[in-house]
């Protein structure tokens, strides 16, 4: 396959004081290419997260996006370009309704942010509402709409994390543990709401469950030690000694879990 | 539920429009004071209950539109359309001057970068004995006129600050409504989540203060017309204090919550140290029992009655048991 390229990184490396916790990655990511990023705990994931999407900045090393260097563009401009992340721990407006927190995405979209004197109603903006509805019905969530975000259950809450960065309409979307802390059902509910999203989209997963990033990824990269180890298709990397041997310690093997 | 509300509204209204034939001169100047902490705690408010940004510096600029309004009036001309637009434009002006400076930090670090600005403000005022009288104030101050009326008379100037009262409460229940507002709220609830929808929150923070900076200069601009004169006292941090327990008596985050706060510190202030000098006292008391028991303040308070009185009428069960996923495909 010959597609473009969407997403380089070039010798990032990230050291909090004088712990170095990424160091030398280098990747190339191809549009619509589904990535499951794997890796034992305190391999850097999430700092590499946070580096992607600008929530912190890079010690060394480019990161391009569509060829533009956007290494020290701010988070909130690199949502604005396409590349947005869900966290691993729920992130939500949590007293506010799940209405309230997707309008927020959706206005930001329709670029409405800076409207002053229009009060946020139905009545001037059924777009904005129908659009909220027509997602929260795909994502099963009708019933909690006019809900507070608190009152729902993990699960839920851990749906709309997941909503709320789909519903930014991403070029990029970096899932950090989607399905961390669910039970089976809901999870496989996930799962298969992950494979309806458009193939274009560029999708990297963070996850812990093996048999849902296997599932969901056609390219696999083990992060262990802060570099990464191995980075290729998901059959080279279920066989690869070193990283069995990195989940064996951890007391759970790839293969058994195919 | 709508209907409901327009109608109280109106009652309000009508009963704010009427008070001057029924109160008394003192109360209706009660009444005035109301009003005009009223917009300066409606001002702290948008900061403070809408945006989650907890300053101890809002009498900088309630001083600065106040003695704005006061030299404009005894130097250049009384006129309304002189003092109020350069009270507003002088509050915008150094607002977005401090604002910049206190965007750079956040939580604990706000709230003293906000105290240490007004407080050189104060320092400022107090020195500047040739611009602003120093310690003295500023006294005799030509009081306000619009075209050929004079407001000497305190029945008109009730209603003149009744309508700017008026308008910057309709304009900031329209604002917080408005998705300006809501970004406002969804940062107060977690900025965070905010930047990662692609929020510049820092802009939108920074133009909430500039509206609170800008709408507490007019506050300090009516008062120092009301009053015909202004003192050093009225913008040093305890008057911060005082706005921000207004605000948090009141209920922080709501449009009524301020007024009702400022009313009830006014009318507090005003009777009770007529028994006694130790109102201070007293009106700290009550503020930690609001901050301890109602912490959403008087508004709180009348919607948790409300809700009771509800809840004792037999309510349809929205949340009846039903398989927790049954939709897993």
């Amino acid at each position: 396959m010959n597609r473009e390229s969407i997403l380089k990184v070039e010798g990032v490396g990230k050291s909090f004081g004088g712990l170095e916790i990424l160091r030398n990655i280098t990747f190339d990511v191809k549009k619509g290419e589904r990535i499951g990023i794997i890796g034992p705990n305190g391999a850097g994931k999430t700092t590499f997260y946070n580096l992607l999407a600008g929530d912190l900045d890079p010690s060394k090393g480019t990161i391009y996006y569509c060829g533009q260097n956007i290494t020290n563009l701010p988070n909130y401009k690199r949502a604005n370009i396409g590349i947005v992340r869900t966290f691993q721990k729920n992130n939500l407006l949590t007293d506010l309704t799940v209405l309230d927190n997707l309008l927020l995405v959706l206005q930001r979209k329709e670029g409405l942010g800076n409207v002053w004197f229009k009060p946020r109603v139905e009545k001037h903006y059924s777009i904005l509402f129908e659009k909220a509805r027509e997602l929260l019905s795909k994502w099963g969530l009708e019933k909690q709409t006019h809900k507070i975000v608190k009152s729902l259950s993990y699960g839920e809450q851990r749906q709309i994390e997941i909503l709320l960065g789909i519903a930014t309409d991403p070029k990029v979307l970096l899932l950090d543990e989607p399905t961390a802390g669910m039970s089976q059902a809901e999870t496989n509910y996930i799962v298969n709401l992950l494979h309806t999203l458009p193939k274009e989209l560029t999708l990297m997963i963070i996850e812990h469950d093996l048999e849902v990033v296997f599932g969901l990824s056609d390219r696999m990269i083990v992060l262990y030690n802060g570099g990464i180890l191995v980075d290729g298709d998901p059959q080279i990397v279920r066989n690869d000694k070193r990283v069995n041997d990195i989940y064996i310690g951890q007391g759970e093997s790839l293969s058994a879990s195919s | 539920m709508k209907g409901n509300h327009s109608i109280k509204f109106l009652f309000i209204f009508l009963l704010m429009a009427l008070s001057p034939f029924f109160l008394s001169l003192f109360h209706l100047n009660l009444l005035i004071e109301i009003l005009i902490l009223g917009i300066f705690a409606l001002s702290l408010n948008l900061l403070v209950g809408y945006t989650g940004l907890v300053s101890l510096g809002h009498a900088a600029f309630f001083g600065i539109g106040a003695y704005a309004s006061g030299i404009v009036a005894k130097e250049l001309s009384p006129n309304l359309i002189a003092t109020l637009p350069v009270s507003l434009l002088v509050s915008i002006l150094v607002s977005s001057i401090i604002g910049m400076f206190c965007m750079k930090v956040s939580g604990f670090y706000f709230l003293m970068l906000t105290l240490a600005f007004s407080q050189m403000i104060y320092s400022f005022i107090h020195q500047s004995t040739d611009l602003t009288g120093g310690t003295n104030g500023l006294s005799g101050i030509p009081s306000p006129q619009l075209g050929g009326v004079d407001f000497s008379n305190p029945v008109f100037l009730y209603y003149l600050i009744l309508l700017i009262f008026a308008a910057v409460f309709t304009g900031l229940s329209v604002l917080v409504r408005s998705p300006f507002g809501q970004v406002l709220i969804g940062i107060r609830e977690n900025e965070t989540r905010m930047k990662s929808m692609g929020y510049n929150t820092t802009l939108y923070k920074y133009s909430s203060f500039i509206i609170a900076g800008a709408l507490g200069g007019v506050a300090g601009s009516l008062y120092t017309n009301f009053n015909g004169f202004i003192s050093p006292s009225d913008v040093y941090w305890t008057m911060s204090g005082s706005v921000l327990i207004m605000v948090i008596i009141g209920g922080a985050g709501t449009m009524a919550g301020p007024v009702l706060g400022a009313g009830l510190i006014v009318i507090l202030e005003t009777i009770v140290s007529s028994y006694t000098n130790m109102w201070m006292l007293i009106i700290g008391v009550i503020f930690i029992l609001f901050v301890v028991f109602f912490p959403k303040g008087i508004v709180g308070i009348g919607n948790s009655l409300v809700n009771n009185l509800a809840k004792s009428k037999p309510l349809y069960n929205e949340s009846k048991p039903e398989a927790v996923y049954k939709k897993d495909a």
